[in-house]
């Protein structure tokens, strides 16, 4: 990073590019293509929990006059167990496979188990009812806790838990355990003059984006077929596609339309490979669109989490000791996020002493699929909901405890590296600093502050800048914008190219215009994409620097490059990249740079969150009253887009710590799968959410950016849940904080 | 063969036969919101939708000496913006006003929430303690119950084949005479009601509570008038030891279940609170402060 870099476009607050078509309605959205010919799949779920398929009948259905494809599990060509890694969390294709459809068993309510396409949408749903299936209902496992007793109804009778130090001799619904450790927390809690120890718990939540998931495909005589979908990533969409369906990757192309939110929600697939059979076997365009009520049953929430947390400090608030146990519910299907639960549940502390374990542990819910920051924000409300408790019995500022051992640079993570420089300590200092900190609260309130962490990462992008005659461009990127990363693009295209920012057009091109990148998920993509960018500007600039030395007949070398204008450093010519785009056919072509890299250096993002609530003493009703999230954005290339960011996650996360949570009855079924009964936070529910960008640049990119996407839904569920606890004077360790939980602990303690 | 048939008759006698002589499914179609949703899925069903928003009277409301005159039809944005109602009948209005969103109140009406009948309906608490009358046309000429009378069950009215909702008659408050109405749900809007309470109470120049309705919601099969609720105020001066016992009656006569809006011991405890609260919000209106 160069020092004290002079930014003309970075950091300014323009028009987005997309933003003409979304207020509009002319962007097409996931359920937005309908093609010639085009028919109608609907999907066949799970009426009951956990039990096995005995048969199924489909001649009826086949029967009907409208009915022209239907799909089951044995339409996929042989699928064998394989580690395989396609969005952000890791699987087996087989489990993929049998999520998709489910093969002899299916495993929570709402499971796929097979799929009509049909002339309309009404007789593809009306032939539904004409299949016959056959059940043997087995016991519903609904809670981690209960999974793992050894007389839990057994999910998959071949898993046999991994990572124990003797292996397992039995199958059991605890997919895997790890542990991570540094130093000797016994030793550190014999040093404490206090230890406080508690159990938490959070339930199943959804990401609640506003798009369902929607696809139309077309699968070709030649073997060629096109799916359009909504996803995060298309790539790696057309990489489990193809692996399910055993198709080579160039016979495949997929289209990511708009997207009405992810938030990692939309990294796998579900419907794309069952609709692609159904046309196979049709021969004609198929469209599927979920309803709300199979969003919420059937595709991937994030996980429910039971933990106990144990930290020893010392009367001046130095942590000695930190322990953790973390239980994540996977849902049907190995593979919950406990792994980046235990790396981050205390990354953001600088102590020598400490220990996690955590279990990945299957039940009869739908398989979770990441969510903001996966794994951190449960495992994170439990540590902070302590290190709260702490600060509060040893008499210490809450703030200032942190401080004493907050992560800074050079700090020993429990997964392995050090801190590089981070922004935790300015994050606290500004929320010490910030007016909300400064205020005072009346009866019946509470403050709650809260840290958070997260990774971030890197990965492969890849873009190409194609430069027009008249000197405008068109950057084709290959990262689904969920979040304003086209204007982001945009700017530092702009910036690198030294040219205004409306001659430069940033497309999300499909798996053929450009090539590989990684999902957007991670935080990744203003950070790499943004860097491929980067690169992919300055491969532009370099071109047009060889134009013009070819124009002034002399080196590349004598070329100078300032604000979009070569200079001839033998004499006093200029040449601007709409003059040397204009004569490019004279000198060799018209040109395209590229940037396509495997980006490193990541940085980590810390923020700190600072929530007062009321609560209604009569009947445990809480509202939020001020709220102020503060995050370290390295570089914030957008502000508008980071502090969006920030108060997207503080919203989100305040919604998780008040009142979402999936309700299932004794059968293991949902009972509030729509948005009235499973309660996000309305506008009128939220004060304006003050943001704080703090700006650490990460030194691993040319303009210092971290990504900002994820750490904000870190902190807000013990920011809230403490705040919640101050004012009633309970510690409050279940989530989420509903109104009848929250008054039954006002009644409990009196 | 499937059938939807649609029709919008212009007078209420001619509403009536089209009801009264239909051979398939009907519905009785006002703003629709509640209904529509109702109807998704249903593919397979011929249906008969008779849109009763083309009739005038439905559609308005007129206030007199006597009381309101309230066509069943007014959306509830009309119904909230006449301040005429309001100063007389603040309950009602607020209950009406807690309808869906705006955009769902540019559709919903007091007669189809009424008619929808379901236990946690806003506005049928508020009716019951002004003591509304419904007005029901049918072949055989014109019947009145009360509010009480014509909510029969979870979903279940008194009205029979060929009849309609024409009217629902609210009889002019006494003199210094308010209500209030109150629900809980646990976020701002967009939502029903875990538990209602309304409250009208009449003072005399002393500030005695002469006489006083209260109504609970959402913790019964169907909205409850509690008469031991309303004992509990009379011949008080509002204080909180009867507001309070006015509050334990409305909890002991809940006998509400336990579902994904709220448990048993919840909804019992916060209808009580509610009661509270109605009838102190009633009691200063009452007083004209």
């Amino acid at each position: 990073m160069s020092e004290a870099r002079e930014f003309k476009y970075i950091g300014q607050r323009t028009i987005r590019p997309d933003g003409y078509d979304k207020v509009t309605g002319r962007a097409n959205y996931g359920a937005d293509l309908s093609l010639p010919g085009m028919i109608w799949g609907k999907i066949l779920r799970s009426p009951h929990a956990h039990a096995n398929i005995k048969n199924i009948d489909l001649s009826k259905a086949q029967a009907h006059p409208d009915v022209l494809a239907i799909a089951t599990y044995q339409d996929f060509p042989h699928v064998q167990s394989e580690a395989f890694q396609a969005g952000e969390v890791p699987t087996d294709i087989i489990d993929l496979a049998r999520n998709v459809l489910a093969d002899d068993k299916v495993l929570y309510h709402g499971h796929a188990i097979a799929a009509i396409a049909a002339r309309s949408e009404s007789a593809a749903q009306d032939a539904l009812s004409l299949i016959e299936v056959e059940y043997e209902v087995l016991p519903p496992v609904m809670d981690v806790a209960d999974a793992m007793k050894p007389e839990a109804a057994v999910l998959h009778n071949n898993m046999f838990t991994q990572g124990l130090a003797e292996p397992a001799d039995k199958a059991s619904n605890i997919a895997s355990r790890m542990e991570l450790k540094k130093g000797d927390v016994a030793a550190g809690f014999a040093l404490a003059d206090l230890v406080v120890e508690r159990d938490f718990y959070t339930p199943t939540v959804h990401q609640g984006y506003i798009e369902p998931h929607a696809t139309t495909v077309r699968f070709e005589e030649n073997g060629q077929a096109m799916v359009w979908c909504s996803t995060q990533g298309h790539f790696d969409v057309r990489a489990s596609t193809a692996k399910l369906l055993n198709m080579p990757l160039g016979k495949l192309k997929v289209v990511a339309s708009e997207i009405g939110g992810g938030f990692g929600g939309k990294t796998t697939v579900y419907l794309e490979p069952v609709a692609l059979i159904l046309s196979r076997k049709s021969g004609k365009p198929v469209k599927m669109v979920m309803t709300r009520d199979e969003v919420f049953r059937a595709s991937g929430p994030g996980s429910a989490t039971r933990s106990h947390v144990k930290i020893g400090a010392m009367k001046d608030g130095t942590i000695t000791a930190m322990q953790a146990s973390l239980c994540f519910e996977a849902g049907a299907f190995k593979g919950s996020p406990m792994g980046p639960g235990c790396m981050t549940v205390f990354t953001p502390y600088d102590v020598e002493n400490m220990y996690i374990e955590g279990y990945d542990v299957v039940v009869n819910k739908p398989k979770v699929a990441a969510y903001r920051a996966p794994g951190a924000p449960q495992a994170e409300f439990a540590a902070e909901m302590v290190i709260n408790e702490i600060a509060s019995k040893l008499g210490i500022d809450p703030i200032e405890l942190r401080l004493r051992n907050a992560a800074k640079e050079g700090t020993q993570t429990v997964y392995g590296p050090k801190l590089k420089r981070v922004g935790l300590v300015e994050c606290l200092e500004a929320a010490k600093n910030s007016p909300q900190y400064q205020s005072a609260l009346k009866a019946n309130q509470g403050r709650g502050l809260a840290a958070g962490f997260w990774f971030n990462i890197g990965g492969l992008s890849s873009v190409t800048i194609n430069m027009n005659p008249d000197g405008s461009g068109t950057i084709l990127e290959g990262s689904p914008d969920i979040g304003g990363s086209r204007a982001s693009m945009q700017m530092m295209a702009a910036e690198e190219l030294g040219i205004p920012i409306d001659q430069l057009k940033p497309l999300v091109a499909d798996t053929e215009h450009v090539a590989y990148n990684a999902t957007t998920g991670g935080s990744r993509t203003t950070f790499a994409t943004g860097m491929a960018v980067i690169e992919a500007a300055q491969d532009v600039v370099r071109q047009l620097k060889e134009r013009a030395a070819a124009v002034w007949n002399i080196t590349a070398e004598q070329v100078d490059w300032a604000d979009g204008v070569a200079i001839n450093t033998t004499g006093d010519d200029r040449l601007t990249v709409a003059e040397i785009c204009k004569d490019a056919e004279k000198t060799g072509g018209q040109i395209a740079g590229t940037g396509n890299i495997n980006a490193r250096g990541a940085g980590p993002s810390f923020a700190v969150h600072l929530c007062d609530v009321e609560v209604d003493p009569d009947t445990g009703k809480v509202d939020v009253i001020r709220y102020t999230a503060i995050q370290d954005a390295g570089k914030a290339i957008h502000p508008s887009y980071v502090e969006g960011q920030y108060q997207g996650g503080a919203a989100q996360g305040i919604g998780w710590a008040l009142n979402e949570e999936y309700i299932y009855n004794k059968d293991g079924i949902m009972e509030n799968a729509g948005f009235l009964d499973y309660r996000i936070p309305l506008a009128s529910d939220l004060p304006m959410i003050e943001t704080v960008i703090i700006e650490i640049p990460n030194s691993f990119h040319p303009f210092g950016v971290r990504g900002v996407g994820e750490t904000g839904i870190v902190p807000p569920l013990a920011a809230v849940a403490t705040a919640v606890s101050e004012a009633i004077g309970v510690v409050m360790t279940d989530l989420p904080c509903s109104p009848p939980r929250v008054l039954a602990a006002i009644h409990g303690k009196s | 063969m499937v059938s939807v048939v649609y029709k919008a008759p212009d007078s209420i006698q001619a509403a009536i036969s089209i009801l009264s002589e239909a051979e398939i499914a009907t519905k009785i179609l006002a703003g629709g919101t509640d209904l529509l949703i109702q109807m998704q899925g249903l593919v397979n069903e011929s249906r008969l939708f008779v849109d009763i928003k083309k009739i005038p009277e439905m559609m308005q409301a007129t206030l007199g000496d006597q009381g309101l005159d309230l066509g069943p039809s007014m959306c509830c944005a009309e119904f909230t913006a006449r301040e005429d109602i309001r100063a007389v009948y603040p309950g009602l209005v607020e209950a009406a006003f807690l309808i869906g969103s705006t955009q769902v109140q540019g559709r919903a009406s007091v007669g189809g929430n009424l008619c929808n009948s379901s236990p946690a309906a806003d506005t049928i608490p508020a009716l019951m303690v002004n003591a509304a009358i419904c007005v029901i046309a049918g072949v055989k000429g014109e019947r009145s119950v009360s509010v009480e009378e014509f909510v029969t069950g979870v979903g279940t009215n008194c009205m029979e084949k060929g009849e309609l909702l024409k009217l629902i008659q609210l009889p002019r408050p006494a003199k210094n005479t308010s209500d209030a109405y109150l629900r809980f749900i646990p976020r701002t809007e967009m939502d029903i009601a875990v538990a209602g309470a309304a409250v009208s109470v009449t003072l005399d120049d002393e500030g005695v509570c002469t006489a006083a309705r209260v109504s609970i919601g959402a913790v019964a099969p169907t909205a409850l008038l509690v008469q031991e609720a309303a004992d509990a105020l009379i011949g008080t001066k509002l204080d909180d030891k009867a507001l309070q016992a006015a509050g334990d009656a409305a909890s002991a006569a809940a006998s509400p279940i336990t579902d994904r809006r709220g448990t048993v011991e919840y909804r019992r405890h916060v209808v009580g609170v509610l009661t509270k609260r109605a009838a102190q919000i009633a009691a200063t209106r009452a007083r004209g402060n």
